[in-house]
């Protein structure tokens, strides 16, 4: 009790000095917070993916399309629960700045494999009996301003034309880590209008989603499906949804290592800010060790002083640094929305929050405790006065 | 003094040198010195700046260590004793008062007092009591929750002295205890110091350049050039 009453006494015998620091921890901790949660948000998708999907596309590239006829073969492979399919529209709302992923599904089979997109029944059976309707995620509803009932048009950047849907439903999510933010519509819409318009891409899918009777079977389907497939004029690459999401995280690794790299930046920096600040105060106070320690005071209590005021003052701006960093977050979340449907802040992020506040507050203590421990008693109170 | 002239000695210094080193030259400060204190003694060591005063109060006080010879306390050979032992032993054995007061600003003078007796298994009552009587016998009971900037120099003084003296030590060591301080206030911390050898029979060794302030003091030793030269009276 002494001991907690000196340091932060002590800690606050410079108020400003003090509290400059306590608010670059605060920031720095904020900082490395909301950069940690945009590398999460990078791998959301990855991480909100089931281990009971697979994913299978065209083994050349994502942009050529899979013949429709492939599903009842596919379905009939063994370890093989259910069988959908999606293509990636691409299309805009009024500007691209509304950009929000948009896909064509095979509607009933697509929900029944994605139990995590809740829609009440009554908008389901909506959905499902409105060749032109629409589902969308609550967030996404929210952010333009969407209700049951609207008509929303497309601009089609890959499916020319102006395409209009009926929003049928809003779900959400089951978990905090699903994504608010897709559109989904009939792929029946899509295809009738393409064989009337470009009939050579009709009866095209982008992605088959598999789902698996057995997680451990996904390795077994993944190379049937693809054997299945082999010397076909469309032959098929089979993952797990995992591994696919990762796929497009891979493309931009080199921002996501670079986010890493400034965020633990942010935290070396404070460091040296942190440690300069204690080396100033130790300097300061090598008369006061040196009384302490003719009293009787020994080495770890001195030692005790140094770092435990060195970590009130770490853990106090981490602290706040913690508290700020949800409604940041929060903020960031819906400023940044389009491009991070899921930002959230993962506890393991808090974690590193606090075990670098203490992890500073070590450090900094080390050399000026060092130095503190040091002195000795007759030339320590020389420096009296 | 009560007690037979063996059980008076409580400080024995035997042969006692100690030199700094300054670059590659080696400064002897003090030079074969011997004496002894007898309990209860209240005595003061003068002599000109340089002379070794304060190092041969540092050696006794367990601050310093001797380069040679040997200083008994109590019957215990400080120079023996390793960094920690000495700090507990300082702890036990041992008051300071300095000339700047050296009390800790952001403490009361209540947790000044306080301080020394966290080193000790009193419980928070107990403490209570010897900081309380310690604050009484400086007479400074109602400043107990002043700060030391909220205290007058002689104030502080009489703080550092309660400090000194709640572990009940075995001598008290005191460097130029009223050279910060005006006459007045210097006359009132020498009587309290009369008053604790006196009354309380405090073994008190004081560094001093102030005539009146050794006037207090039952001997006087000189030191010259880290030699004892005389005594008085």
């Amino acid at each position: 009790m002494f001991l907690l009453k000196l340091l932060s006494r002590n800690a606050f015998r410079h108020p400003l000095r003090t509290l400059l620091t306590i608010f670059g921890i605060t920031v720095a901790i904020l900082a490395f917070g909301l950069l940690q949660t945009v590398v999460s948000a990078w791998y959301a998708g990855a991480n909100a993916s089931s281990s009971t999907r697979l994913i299978s596309r065209n083994a050349i590239s994502l942009i050529f399309s899979l013949p429709i006829a492939y599903q009842e073969r596919i379905r009939h492979i063994e370890g093989v629960s259910a069988v959908s399919y999606a293509n990636w529209f691409g299309g805009v709302y009024i500007t691209e700045k509304n950009f929000f992923p948009n896909f064509a599904i095979e509607p009933k089979s697509y929900l029944a494999l994605y139990p995590e997109f809740v829609l009440a029944p009554e908008e389901k059976r909506a959905f499902l009996l409105d060749r032109k309707g629409c589902v969308v995620g609550k967030k996404l509803a929210e952010r333009l301003g969407w209700k049951i009932g609207d008509i929303i048009p497309l601009k089609g950047t890959i499916y020319p034309g102006t395409w209009e849907f009926v929003l049928r439903g809003i779900y959400t999510g089951a978990e905090k880590s699903t994504d608010e933010s897709q559109f989904f519509f009939q792929w029946e819409y899509l295809n009738e209008s393409l064989k009337k318009t470009v009939a050579r891409r009709a009866n095209q899918i982008g992605v088959y989603v598999i789902g698996l009777k057995k997680p451990q079977s996904a390795a077994e389907v993944s190379l049937a499906v693809d054997s299945a497939f082999r010397n076909s004029l469309a032959e098929t690459l089979t993952e797990t949804e995992k591994a696919f999401q990762l796929i497009f995280i891979s493309m931009t690794e080199a921002i996501v290592v670079a986010i890493r790299i400034v965020s633990f930046v942010v935290i070396i920096i404070i460091m040296v800010v942190v440690a300069n600040t204690m080396a100033m105060t130790a300097r300061e106070r090598i008369g006061e060790y040196a009384i302490f320690k003719a009293m009787g005071f020994q080495a770890h209590h001195i030692a005790g002083m140094v770092f435990g005021e060195s970590l009130f003052i770490t853990t106090a701006g981490g602290c706040l640094g913690i508290l700020l960093t949800f409604p940041v977050a929060g903020k960031f979340g819906e400023v940044m929305g389009n491009f991070f449907p899921v930002f959230q802040v993962d506890p393991l992020t808090l974690q590193m929050d606090l075990a670098f506040c203490l992890v500073v507050g070590i450090v900094a203590g080390i050399f000026p405790t060092w130095r503190a421990v040091r002195i000795k008693v007759a030339d320590g109170l020389r420096r009296v006065g | 003094m009560p007690g037979s002239p063996e059980q008076q000695v409580i400080v024995t210094v035997n042969t006692v040198s100690k030199a700094y080193q300054r670059g590659n030259q080696t400064v002897p400060v003090l030079e074969g010195i011997s004496f002894e204190i007898a309990r209860g003694e209240f005595l003061a060591l003068m002599g000109p700046s340089g002379s070794g005063k304060s190092t041969l109060l540092n050696l006794i006080a367990g601050i310093d260590t001797v380069d040679s010879g040997s200083i008994i306390v109590d019957g215990v050979d400080i120079a023996t004793l390793d960094e920690s032992d000495l700090a507990r032993w300082r702890a036990a054995h041992v008051g300071f008062i300095f000339q700047f007061y050296n009390l800790i600003p952001v403490l009361t003078a209540y947790e000044n007092v306080e301080l020394p007796l966290l080193l000790t298994s009193l419980s928070r009552r107990e403490r209570r009591a010897h900081v309380e009587a310690a604050l009484d016998v400086v007479s400074l009971s109602d400043r107990q929750e002043h700060y030391p900037s909220q205290l007058s120099g002689g104030q502080q003084q009489r703080v550092a002295i309660a400090r000194a003296i709640v572990t009940d030590p075995t001598i008290l060591v005191a460097d130029e205890p009223t050279g910060d301080l005006d006459r007045v206030s210097a006359g009132e911390i020498l009587g309290l110091m009369s008053r604790l050898n006196l009354e309380q029979g405090k073994t008190i060794i004081m560094v001093t350049h102030d005539p009146r302030a050794a006037e207090k003091a039952h001997i006087v030793r000189h030191l010259e050039k880290g030699l004892l030269t005389d005594v008085s009276p």
